[in-house]
């Protein structure tokens, strides 16, 4: 739907799958308004579920336990790895930045842009004193369009009953020699 | 993984007898010049032993240092006295170092025949040339390996030549690995090429195929690409040929070929992922093919394989004008895509270029389609994006087996319909 002076707008229904679990499903409609023009606002998203997200209280609550108890801040890279292997430890690590990437690609997108995570480069975790877990991640977000592989960094926050939040994120140069 | 080229180093020490029980790895990063000047001290104390992985650059940015058991405490001292940050990246390089080597002789396991191959994993550009071999060995009246060409960095392209006799008979044209990082595509390549070999003779469909009609298979297209996705870049898709003028390496294949060349379905920016190159046919790889396939004459399908996207494209990418066979093209897509669904559910999507997944100019199929080879494909294999190139290797046989039946009903239409 083409809407005069102001931009695209695109009527969507989707099905939401679980990656966890293959036979949970979930329909929802969307709303998607792409402005005119400038490619530096994010698009307009309206979603509607049409039906409920499975509940992940108690994984959320094992995994939240875990972090907040390592002696040592989280370090890893490469996820997945060259063969694509995720560590079973390391899998709410790469969720959580599937989540967070979900947001910068959302605020990158453009009608002739598709994002996708392509891996995590290196993750960090921060120690806070409050009851978020912190993760500074790098990430390689790969655009179908161009094909690029593009560095990003971005900084996440995590609480199992507050959800996710991006409060940094930067697109890095890509290395020269490569 | 850089870790792992370390290791091939390290296990080399380690058959000389040297271990490394209770030697850790620390990352070390010096915050300013002073702590700079520190870290070199260290270095400088031969009867600690600290060997540098890697050695600090500048303030901020980190060094990895292995300490011997014996050295640990002095140093962990030195650096907490001196204030200087570091974590502990490798608890035990001994204990790493055997797990690696049972990993890799697991499966770098001496291969005698082509049944002891693990079609299971990904493999090595010596690998798989090293099984291509064998596979001839095992089918001399049926498998020849010729070679096309070289590469940029003068490796050799081989071809599968599979062949029942005859003399330049129609021939299928298949190749994978175009793009050195779509690592499924070579994967499937491998196995494949050993189906098409096991299946002469079984399988009514391929042997009524090999019977009339000869295939060759280019397994890996880029090999110059494949070898820097294992040395040092996964994510490397171009060739490796030096641009003049500029810093950046390489050109995208899939742009090269003289077809629609240099429209905007490329990039004129050798620092791009699809630079076209400076002119059509400009690299080797591309080259090869091209004169192959002229010097040949008698090529009636060219089928590339690529990932990811999950889709099974045919001509144009070069322009929205539908092909004079879209068709009959469509159909033949329409029925493969289904035969592939049949077998474990994936499903596909299929049009041409354009209408599917993007604009592109200077594409493998649209220079063979415009060259006279009607049934010119392209698959783009598992997955959709969740590990997109970084595909699980436990997916390799099942997207294998799935497009099998695609790509089979490909060349049975190929067959059955001269020209």
């Amino acid at each position: 739907q083409d809407i005069d002076d102001v931009g695209h707008k695109y009527h969507l229904e989707l099905v939401l799958e679980d990656i966890l679990d293959k036979d949970s499903t979930v329909n929802c409609t969307a709303e998607v308004l792409y402005h005119l023009g400038n490619n530096n606002i994010a698009p307009d998203v309206q979603v509607t579920l049409e039906g409920e997200l499975k509940n992940t209280d108690e994984a959320d609550n094992i995994f939240y336990h875990r972090i907040k108890s390592l002696e040592k801040e989280l370090v890893a890279e490469n996820i997945p790895d060259s063969y694509g292997n995720v560590l079973p430890e390391m899998e709410p690590i790469h969720l959580l930045a599937w989540v967070a990437s979900g947001y910068v690609i959302w605020q990158n997108s453009t009608e002739n842009t598709k994002f996708q995570l392509a891996q995590i480069k290196h993750v960090k975790q921060v120690k806070r004193s409050d009851e978020y877990l912190e993760f500074d991640y790098m990430i390689l977000l790969h655009e179908m369009v161009s094909q690029e592989i593009i560095p990003w960094q971005m900084t996440v926050l995590w609480h199992p009953q507050h959800g996710v939040q991006v409060t940094r994120d930067s697109r890095q140069p890509k290395h020269a020699s490569e | 993984m850089k870790v792992l080229l370390v290791f091939t180093a390290l296990v080399a020490a380690a058959c000389s007898e040297q271990l490394f029980v209770g030697d850790q790895v620390l990352r070390v990063t010096a915050s300013d010049d002073e702590q700079m000047a520190l870290l070199r001290v260290l270095d400088e104390q031969a009867e600690l032993q600290v060997d540098f992985w890697r050695h600090p650059t500048r303030p901020g940015h980190p060094a990895d240092l292995r300490v011997p058991f014996p050295s640990l405490q002095a140093v962990k001292i030195f650096l907490e006295s001196n204030s200087i940050s570091y974590s502990i990246m490798i608890e035990d390089v001994q204990e790493l170092l055997d797990e690696e080597k049972k990993n890799m002789t697991k499966s770098r396991r001496i291969e005698r025949s082509t049944s002891a191959f693990d079609f299971a994993s990904y493999h090595t550009i010596e690998e798989i040339y090293d099984w291509m071999d064998m596979l001839v060995d095992d089918h001399p009246s049926l498998v020849s390996k010729i070679q096309i060409g070289q590469s940029y960095e003068n490796r050799p392209l081989y071809v599968l030549k599979f062949s029942t006799g005859g003399s330049n008979r129609p021939a299928i044209w298949l190749d994978t690995g175009i793009h050195s990082r779509e690592w499924i595509t070579q994967a499937t390549g491998v196995w494949m090429a050993n189906k098409i070999a096991e299946e002469y003779g079984q399988d009514p469909s391929v042997t009524a195929i090999l019977d009339s009609m000869d295939i060759f298979f280019e397994i890996v297209t880029n090999p110059d690409g494949f070898a820097f996705t294992h040395s040092s870049n996964r994510m490397w898709r171009k060739t490796r040929s030096i641009n003049a003028g500029s810093h950046c390496i390489g050109v995208d294949p899939n742009r090269n070929w003289d077809a629609g060349f240099g429209g905007s379905g490329s990039s004129s920016n050798p620092c791009s992922e699809t630079y076209r190159g400076l002119y059509a046919h400009s690299e080797s790889e591309v080259k090869a093919i091209v004169d192959f396939i002229h010097g040949h004459g008698n090529v009636k399908s060219v089928i590339s394989i690529h990932s990811y996207s999950q889709m099974l494209l045919f001509p144009y990418g070069y322009k929205r004008v539908p092909a004079a066979h879209h068709q009959e093209l469509n159909e033949l897509a329409k029925k493969a895509v289904s035969d592939l669904a049949a077998v474990y559910g994936t499903k596909y999507t299929y049009g041409s270029v354009a209408d599917t997944i993007y604009m592109a100019d200077g594409t493998t199929i649209d220079w063979a389609y415009d060259n006279g080879v009607k049934y010119s494909f392209t698959f783009e294999l598992r997955d959709t994006g969740r590990y997109g190139f970084l595909l699980p290797s436990s997916q390799i046989i099942p997207t294998a087996t799935e497009t099998w039946p695609a790509l089979l009903d490909i060349m049975v239409h190929v067959l059955e319909h001269p020209y």
